[in-house]
């Protein structure tokens, strides 16, 4: 399943997940889902809003426990995400929170992501004097300086314009080829998964389980409008069957 | 504008005050005048300094103990819900001991001390900083702990960096509402128990019916107070909470 010469990154086997609500009911989110992503592979998780997909990279992060299943990570792995909401420390400039999180990273390379980012001249601004699509280029920033092997991005260009969308494909591109991170994307955006996974999981309607799982073939690279079109066929038709 | 008010407004104080002195007579409500010549000749001798500052060194040490154990006992009870079940019956014991049922204590159990001392000033401000902090720890933001965990920050980066500047608004009310706290109850202490100190010196001025005395000190340390508030306490509230939108 994974690429050839990847060894695994990370081994997936939830079996069930719910949520105890207010009410006392449990509230089934995630029924079967398994995979394994190999070193460097790039996955984009496709799936209805409220599906469960931001509770799948919870578990996957470590910071939701209680599910039956288990999750296999390399020892020591870093992993690094980029949160649905910005997540920034509000009290901390653009900078620090960057810095904070990525101690390692030297100036050449923050100068550098910034840059692309579109950062620069808010580096020394405080959040709550950010956009939201800045906050998110910033959860960006400090995702990508991490420097994790495990990256998860959850749904991270939403209210972004087309040509930085465009920018930032670029970019993680750039950051996968260059050191290669293992990437777990969730998107509601067929077109962005297409181009930018390895393989597509498209998850039916809460309680998610896997309907299809689609392999892209010469990921990351230009593709014309009909093998675009062939490819989004075969996802609606895998939607329209799970 | 502002400042003409605040003016305005202490020009009325002194208004009054000088009316009310000629109402009831000197002996009991001495003139703005007299007061002040008695803050100097006490400043010439060099006892106001000493009294004042031999009271502020209370005040401060009596403080810090309190901020700091308050601070760390209020953050443990907000976020570990065992130790909170466990300290909770003491705190609420703390909180209703009066200040002069701790005071007196700590003086038989330990002697006329100013270890004594200090310890009763701190006990009396202890459970209400406990208290205040113990809800800004309840308010600490779960999301911005998933974040600092996941990016594996260091125990010291989380409580300087994510931790500390969410409780600093609690801190800051803890600070205000303690130092005029404190410095009343430093008073009572040295009064009852201390051989310096403006709390002594207002004793001594007590047992002589001198109103000018009580005033003179009394005065001076209030204006010492405000000094602090105006020239440390704001400028950190205001350095704490700089990346707040200022509303237009
Ligand atoms: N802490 C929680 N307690 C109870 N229910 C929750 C909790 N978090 C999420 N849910 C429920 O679990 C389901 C899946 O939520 P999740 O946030 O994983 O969806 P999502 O696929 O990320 O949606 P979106 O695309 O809108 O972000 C939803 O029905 C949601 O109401
Ligand atoms: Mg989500």
């Amino acid at each position: 399943m994974s690429p050839a010469g990847g060894s695994s990154r990370l081994d997936l086997h939830i079996k069930h997940k719910s949520y105890r609500v207010a009410s006392g009911a449990r509230l089934h989110v995630l029924g079967e889902i398994s995979f394994s992503l190999g070193n460097g592979e790039v996955a984009a998780v496709v799936g209805p809003s409220g599906c469960g997909k931001t509770t799948l990279l919870r578990i996957i992060m470590g910071l939701d426990q209680d599910f039956d299943g288990s999750v296999v990570l390399p020892a020591h792995g870093r992993l690094g995400i980029v949160f649905q909401e910005p997540r920034l420390l509000p009290w901390r400039t653009v900078e620090e929170n960057v810095r904070l999180a990525a101690p390692q990273a030297g100036e050449a390379t923050l100068s550098a992501l910034f840059a692309t980012l579109g950062l620069s001249a808010h580096r020394r601004h405080y959040p709550g004097e950010l956009s939201l699509g800045l906050a998110r280029r910033v959860s960006l920033a400090r995702a990508f300086a991490f420097e994790p092997e495990l990256l998860a991005l959850d749904e991270p260009f939403v209210s972004l314009d087309a040509a930085l969308v465009e920018r930032l494909r670029a970019e993680l591109i750039e950051l996968v080829t260059h050191r290669p991170t293992t990437t777990l994307l969730v998107t509601h955006s067929l077109d962005e998964a297409v181009g930018l996974a390895d393989r597509i999981f498209l998850l039916s309607p809460s309680p998610a389980r896997v309907i299809a799982e689609i392999p892209i073939e010469r990921p990351r690279s230009p593709r014309s409008a009909a093998e675009l079109a062939v490819i989004r066929e075969k996802l609606r038709a895998a939607a329209a069957n799970g | 504008m502002n400042l003409a008010l605040r003016l305005g407004s202490v020009a009325f104080l002194l208004a009054v005050w000088l009316a009310g002195s000629q109402l009831v007579g000197p002996q009991l409500l001495p003139s703005p005048q007299t007061v002040a010549v008695a803050i100097v000749h006490e400043a010439r001798s060099g006892a106001l300094a000493f009294n004042l500052g031999v009271t502020l060194l209370r005040v401060a040490a009596a403080f810090t103990i309190a901020m700091v154990f308050g601070t760390v006992i209020g953050l443990a009870m907000g976020r570990i819900s065992v130790i909170d079940r466990l300290a909770d019956p003491w705190l609420v014991i703390l909180l209703n001991l009066p200040a002069l049922v701790i005071i007196v204590l700590a003086y038989v159990w330990a002697g006329l001390t100013e270890v004594a001392a200090l310890v009763a000033v701190a006990l009396n401000k202890l459970p209400i900083t406990i208290v205040t902090v113990r809800e800004g720890a309840r308010a600490l933001d779960p999301s911005l702990d998933e974040m600092a965990s996941v990016f594996r920050m260091s125990a010291w980066t989380r409580l300087r960096h994510v931790t500390m500047p969410q409780l600093a608004p609690y801190l800051a009310a803890a600070i205000r509402s303690g130092l005029s706290l404190v410095w009343k109850i430093v008073l009572i202490v040295e009064l009852l128990g201390r051989p310096n100190g403006v709390g002594f010196e207002i004793g001594v001025a007590f047992q002589l019916f001198d109103v000018t005395r009580i005033l003179a000190y009394a005065l001076s340390f209030v204006i010492v107070m405000l000094a602090i508030e105006t020239f440390l306490v704001q400028p950190f509230e205001r350095h704490v909470s700089r990346w707040r939108i200022k509303p237009a």
